[in-house]
């Protein structure tokens, strides 16, 4: 078992958003949670990720059969989680090319290898970037500095295909895509699939799911998962909308 | 004559100093320069030295500075022993060099340099000597004496420095370093004098350093002063990296004709008291002025930046950007005043200063302010102090990158909007490595010039003979 999450319980600020999460994920698997706004979805990416500003307050999260939460938010990059985010930060004066050589080499060196020498890296850029469709020089730029919503949004693909991680966490990252850019970003995620990683793709909307075909279908209602599911079940979410969900929860 | 030892800086001090030695300090004088040093005596018999009870010097008190003791020459340091000076080490930048121990010109060649092009540089007081007529059509008509107390004394007691002048239509084809390193076995204070003139469609760039060799206490008191002509081009850099336990009080002062371009840097890497003051007077219309600044302070460091623009004639513009970032009991100041006079219609000015405060103890004051009147013109300040941001800083460590490292790349990020401004490459490579380093913790006092770094491949070399001093 690739990620493991038991009664997760996590509050902001003495909020609790988080109500008993649980969530089994494989290797070779993709799920996608949905579900209204406000439930908690990017909470429970942002806490997978160890963002500090969350308190977790009950159940652990397993990752690779080792608890997660004395992890840093780095340690756990180094591990192989990838955190896709929904607002990728605009970092101006840090170009992407030194941005991403920085995280390839420390996360080569959490691993006991050598720093990855100049022209092999750049010419992982290159491939990477193609893999992304990414075709102007976006990588001289600063990280996300005056990029559109859609640059943003290739950009974390970008990052994920350069990192390989092993379990990718995308947090709504078809959201305010055109369907040109949506198609590039899913392309990518379905070209980095392989039977070792898995993904968990957050989204909103069924449409995505039109182009990453997940295993499973989650539906995340006021921090808890209350219904799992096959890809059928986002057509269902998509058809008749959450309503139904929350008349079944009262 | 025997140097003033160890005694603490007080204007009685100096009054006397100058009673007893005048002759001595004019006997190389004109009497125009002769009258403009008397005059600047009374100026700082009245005034004194500044303390906080002045508005421009509240926030920086300068007590335990004076009460430290210095010797006081008037004659060149004797007894140094090196027979060799400064050659820079900045990778494949071609400069010439002019240096400066202790306030004093050095140079293995002549004290003035005669360029075939017409530029000449070397020593203020040999060029007192043999160009009276173009240095007194320059000398003291930018400073301020009357202002400023430092400003006075170093008036008053002028001797050396140094003298740059490009004459009309020429361009220096290279960049000229000005090194002024301060090393002596006993606390120094100094005072020089530099005075830079770029002719009408001249251009000029000058890399300005302040370095101290070794942990004595220093206090030096330099005035620069620096005319533009119509449509000359100045690039400017302030560099400095001295100890702990020294103070530098540095007035620039800047007279720009119409159409004049400056870009003035100053990077202050380290440093006990650093106080900059920066005055920029334009004296024609579409001149352009950009200041940037770029400070990173720590322990008990004291940075304090005072910018003065004086919008005299209309369409100039001015910009001042302002940066630092302060670590452990570091305090700075930054202080910018624009005053638009009211016929300088069109002025655009903008006045920015941010701040990065690493510890509850760090401590900024910033204090940009517009004094306007004329209705015609573009003015904007804005000042930010603040905690590195927790979103890029999660970002960062997301894609794997460690605390320590995300923290460095969001500060040297932060410094680069005026690091990336230095347009000479060779020298913007060397200042960011100079700011990692410095981020890192690693930039001790360099032993030699701020530019050698001690790096391995670049090992220092002295090539020049020092034994005239």
């Amino acid at each position: 078992m690739l990620l493991q999450i038991k009664n997760l319980h996590a509050s902001i600020n003495g909020k609790e958003i988080l109500k008993g999460v649980d969530l089994d994920v494989r290797e070779g698997e993709v799920h996608a949670i949905m579900g209204p706004n406000g439930t908690g979805k990017s909470t429970l990416a942002s806490v997978i990720a160890g963002r500090e500003v969350f308190e977790v307050t009950a159940g652990e999260i397993l990752y690779k059969g080792k608890d997660l939460h004395k992890l840093s938010i780095e340690d756990r990059a180094r591990e192989g989680i990838f955190l896709g985010f929904q607002y990728p930060v605009e970092i101006p004066g840090v170009s992407i090319t030194n941005f991403m050589r920085t995280a390839v080499n420390e996360i080569r060196k959490f691993k006991g290898l050598d720093p990855l020498p100049g022209g092999d890296f750049l010419r992982l850029m290159e491939e990477k970037k193609r893999l992304v469709e990414i075709t102007s020089n976006l990588t001289n730029r600063s990280v996300n500095e005056g990029f559109s919503g859609g640059e943003k949004k290739k950009n974390e693909i970008f990052q994920m295909a350069m990192l390989e991680p092993v379990l990718a966490i995308l947090d709504e990252t078809d959201s305010g895509l055109d369907i040109d850019a949506l198609r590039i970003v899913a392309n990518g995620v379905n070209k980095l699939r392989r039977p070792d990683n898995a993904f968990v793709v957050i989204t909103h909307y069924q449409r995505l799911l039109d182009y990453i075909i997940p295993d499973f279908v989650h539906v995340l209602f006021e921090g808890r998962i209350v219904k799992s599911g096959g890809k059928e079940l986002a057509l269902e979410l998509e058809e008749k909308g959450y309503d139904w969900i929350k008349k079944e929860q009262e | 004559m025997q140097p003033e030892t160890k005694e603490i800086l007080s204007a009685e001090r100096f009054i006397n100093l100058y009673e007893k030695h005048r002759e001595f300090l004019s006997a190389q004088d004109t009497s125009h320069i002769a009258a403009l040093r008397d005059q600047a005596m009374k100026s700082f018999t009245g005034l004194g030295f500044p303390d906080t009870s002045l508005e421009s010097w509240r926030l920086t008190d300068l007590d335990e500075s004076f009460n430290r003791g210095y010797d006081y020459h008037l004659k060149p340091t004797t007894g140094v022993d090196f027979h060799k000076v400064f050659r820079c080490n900045i990778p494949h930048l071609d400069t010439a060099i002019i240096g400066q121990l202790n306030g004093w010109y050095v140079s293995k060649d002549v004290p003035l340099m005669e360029l075939g092009n017409g530029i000449i540089m070397g020593s203020l007081a040999e060029a007192r000597k043999k160009y009276p007529h173009l240095v007194e059509r320059y000398y003291g008509t930018m400073a301020n004496d009357s202002a400023d107390g430092f400003t006075a004394l170093n008036t008053a007691f002028a001797q050396d420095g140094v003298f740059i002048y490009v004459p009309d239509n020429v361009k220096s084809p290279r960049p000229v370093q000005l090194i002024n390193v301060i090393h002596f076995e006993e606390n120094l204070f100094l005072q020089s004098r530099n005075l830079i003139v770029v002719g009408a469609n001249a251009g000029l760039s000058l890399v300005h350093c302040d370095d101290s060799y070794n942990h004595q206490a220093s206090f030096s008191n330099i005035v620069t002063e620096i005319h533009i002509g119509e449509h000359g081009v100045m690039d400017h850099y302030k560099l400095q990296n001295i100890n702990n336990n020294s103070t530098l009080v540095s007035s620039v002062f800047f007279r720009m004709d119409a159409s004049a371009q400056l870009a003035s840097h100053y990077i202050s890497l380290n440093g006990g008291l650093l106080r900059n003051n920066i005055r920029v007077h334009f004296n024609g219309p579409h001149g352009h002025a950009a200041i940037y600044g770029i400070y990173l302070m720590d322990k008990r460091q004291h940075v304090d930046n005072q910018v003065y623009v004086d919008h005299a004639f209309p369409d100039c513009s001015s910009s001042e950007t302002f940066k630092g970032i302060l670590d452990e009991h570091a305090h700075a100041i930054f202080n910018g005043h624009v005053l638009v006079r009211r016929d300088a219609t069109k002025t655009d000015a903008r006045q920015s200063n941010k701040n990065i405060l690493m510890t509850d103890t760090a401590r900024v004051n910033s204090k940009p302010f517009l004094e306007i009147y004329n209705d015609d013109v573009k003015c904007s300040h804005g000042s930010t102090t603040g905690q590195l941001d927790q979103e890029s800083m999660f970002y960062l460590r997301q894609r794997g990158i460690g605390e320590e490292t995300a923290r460095m790349l969001l500060m040297f990020a932060f410094a680069d909007e005026v690091v990336s401004k230095i347009a000479i490459p060779e020298l913007r490579q060397r200042i960011e490595d100079m700011v990692k380093k410095r981020l890192q913790g690693e930039l001790q006092i360099c032993e030699q010039c701020v530019l050698h770094c001690n790096t391995p491949e670049h090992p220092v070399e002295f090539q020049i003979d020092l034994s005239k001093i």
